[in-house]
């Protein structure tokens, strides 16, 4: 399955991709719409806590080394350069990853490590234009189905791709979520997610003392700020000149070729640098 | 890779931070704790690679002692494991280790006492994703996911007894998946393994357990649909 042969049948029975992605999902593997919808309703109520939480109540993680931001950063939100609707979702996308550092309940998506991308994006987009809870459940399918395409034909693992793989993964099936929320077309979501891949390509995994903390809680926020960008130039009717699926193959092969120390090992990038190793030695005492 | 499923990709519903240390962990713990036949005094965790690295910071050691609570991997005592076995009067220990080279990064082996004193050895692995698979029961290879049931029994190594068993799984028209016996020269003893192809009841194991010369049966039903990470019930 691939975003060309979707768009083909979307467009022929114009179709919207979380229709698409719910008759697909009922097909392969005989589980009734109303149940699929029943399940993403539950994930979406475990998005709105974790997304939440953090910001009200200060958390920390389990080794010590992060927690406070989300709070922090929503008292300064009314300052926010970002506006409204981008500094809520920086917020959102901070809470989740937090609450997962601290051992809270967050709905992986595609992973636990980027799980503040997708709901941040959702969330901030449906607070700020209104949008019920119907269309957010249709936003949450059209992210799987994206996820699903790249996890056919790459991968969605830090080990396996690197950064990339997860919170690039994760911000492209946020920016196809947001392109149908707005009432985007399939094809605009395609432009986006494809954008939102292009400007994640080579992003390395190199959590320090392994951990899914640093980098990882501000990749979400990179990750959201990259996935509304790019749902942004595809709803103005820019599109991508490298089309989604090409693209998924780019991240394929750029995760092939990273090498181990850079995927999920701790032996490269940030975690081996002066501050990532004094880290790892300070949660070891 | 085949098309994943909608739920591959978006879920689990699961504790943090990480879903093969955190989640699978869970999972982990909760197989031994259905092992044990949930009748757990003490436990002592040796965890492997990437288990043994980053435990504390991942949680894996609170992880693994909840689902040896019974908690499931969603639940959100995860974090307060070490206060309820306190309660419960379970101890435990965690001692990071090198079970060797070709074993899994993430990979733990449970040594559990019982109330009655007895020890029994499970050793498992999480294999990305909150998927676990359980390697070793009491020294016997075995390769259970929590998919479909097991039986596993210790008895006294003379000839009949596999007959047996195998008359009444037959009777009950229940299949044989993989069936393993592993024997010890030394006490005359062996331990088998079968997994099972379709469900069956605690009768079986009471009719098993009759049988002469068998010392020990376990059954380990599937791990049900609210065990799953991501299909919880509401
Ligand atoms: S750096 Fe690695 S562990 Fe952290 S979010 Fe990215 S892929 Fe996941």
């Amino acid at each position: 399955m691939n975003a060309s042969e979707i768009l083909t049948a979307c467009c022929k029975d114009s179709l919207l991709l979380s229709t698409f992605a719910l008759r697909h999902e009922t097909e392969q593997n005989g589980i009734s719409e109303a149940v699929i919808r029943n399940r993403f309703d539950r994930m979406l109520t475990v998005m709105e806590t974790s997304a939440a939480e953090a910001r009200q109540n200060p958390v920390r993680s389990v080794s010590g080394l992060t927690g406070g931001d989300a709070f922090l950063y929503e008292q300064y939100r009314s300052a926010s350069l970002l506006g409204e609707t981008v500094s809520l979702a920086v917020a959102c996308a901070l809470s989740c990853s937090e609450i997962n550092a601290s051992m809270g309940k967050i709905v992986a998506c595609p992973t636990a490590g980027s799980c503040g991308i997708v709901p941040a994006a959702v969330l901030a987009v449906s607070s700020s234009k209104g949008l019920d809870r119907e269309k957010q459940i249709n936003a949450l399918l059209c992210a799987g189905l994206v996820g699903q395409i790249i996890g056919e034909h790459a991968c969605l693992a830090g080990a396996q791709g690197g950064c990339q793989a997860e919170c690039g993964s994760a911000s492209a099936m946020a920016a196809a979520a947001v392109v149908e929320l707005l009432g985007g077309s399939p094809e605009q979501s395609f432009d986006a997610a494809a954008i939102a891949i292009k400007n994640s390509l080579g992003l390395v995994c190199d959590p320090v003392a392994g951990l899914v903390e640093i980098p990882c809680i501000k990749r979400n926020v990179g990750g959201v700020v990259n996935a509304l960008s790019a749902a942004d130039l595809a709803l103005a009717g820019i599109h991508s000149r490298i089309p989604f699926d090409d693209t998924v193959d780019a991240l394929n092969r750029v995760g092939r070729q990273l090498p181990t120390s850079l995927r999920e090992t701790a032996m490269g990038g940030l975690a081996t640098t002066a501050a990532g190793i004094q880290l790892a030695e300070q949660i070891k005492q | 890779m085949p098309v994943p499923s909608l739920f591959d990709i978006m879920g689990p519903i699961m504790i943090g931070p990480s879903s093969s240390h955190t989640a699978g962990a869970a999972r982990l713990g909760k197989m031994a704790y259905k092992l044990a036949g949930g009748d757990i005094r003490r436990v002592v965790m040796y965890l492997h690679g990437s288990f043994a690295a980053t435990y504390r910071g991942h949680g894996t050691d609170k992880a693994l002692l909840a689902g040896l609570l019974n908690l499931n991997p969603s639940d959100e005592r995860l974090r307060d494991s070490f206060q309820i076995a306190a309660e419960k009067g379970i101890s435990y220990e965690f001692i990071p280790t090198d079970l060797g080279e070709n074993v899994h990064p993430n990979t733990v082996r449970f040594v559990i006492t019982d109330s009655r004193g007895e020890t029994f050895e499970i050793m498992g692995s999480s294999i990305g994703g909150g998927q676990v698979v359980v390697s070793e029961i009491d020294g016997m290879e075995v390769n259970f996911t929590g998919e479909r049931p097991i039986i596993i029994t210790a008895h006294q190594d003379t000839p009949g007894v596999l007959s047996h068993i195998t008359t009444l799984l037959f009777e009950r028209d229940i299949n044989i998946g993989d069936m393993r016996v592993t024997r010890s020269r030394e006490d005359k003893s062996a331990h088998m393994y079968i997994e099972l192809d379709s469900l069956c009841g605690q009768d079986l194991t009471a009719a098993i357990r009759c049988i002469p010369g068998i010392t020990r049966v376990k059954l380990l039903l599937p791990i049900e649909e609210s065990d799953v990470p991501g299909k919880e019930n509401p």
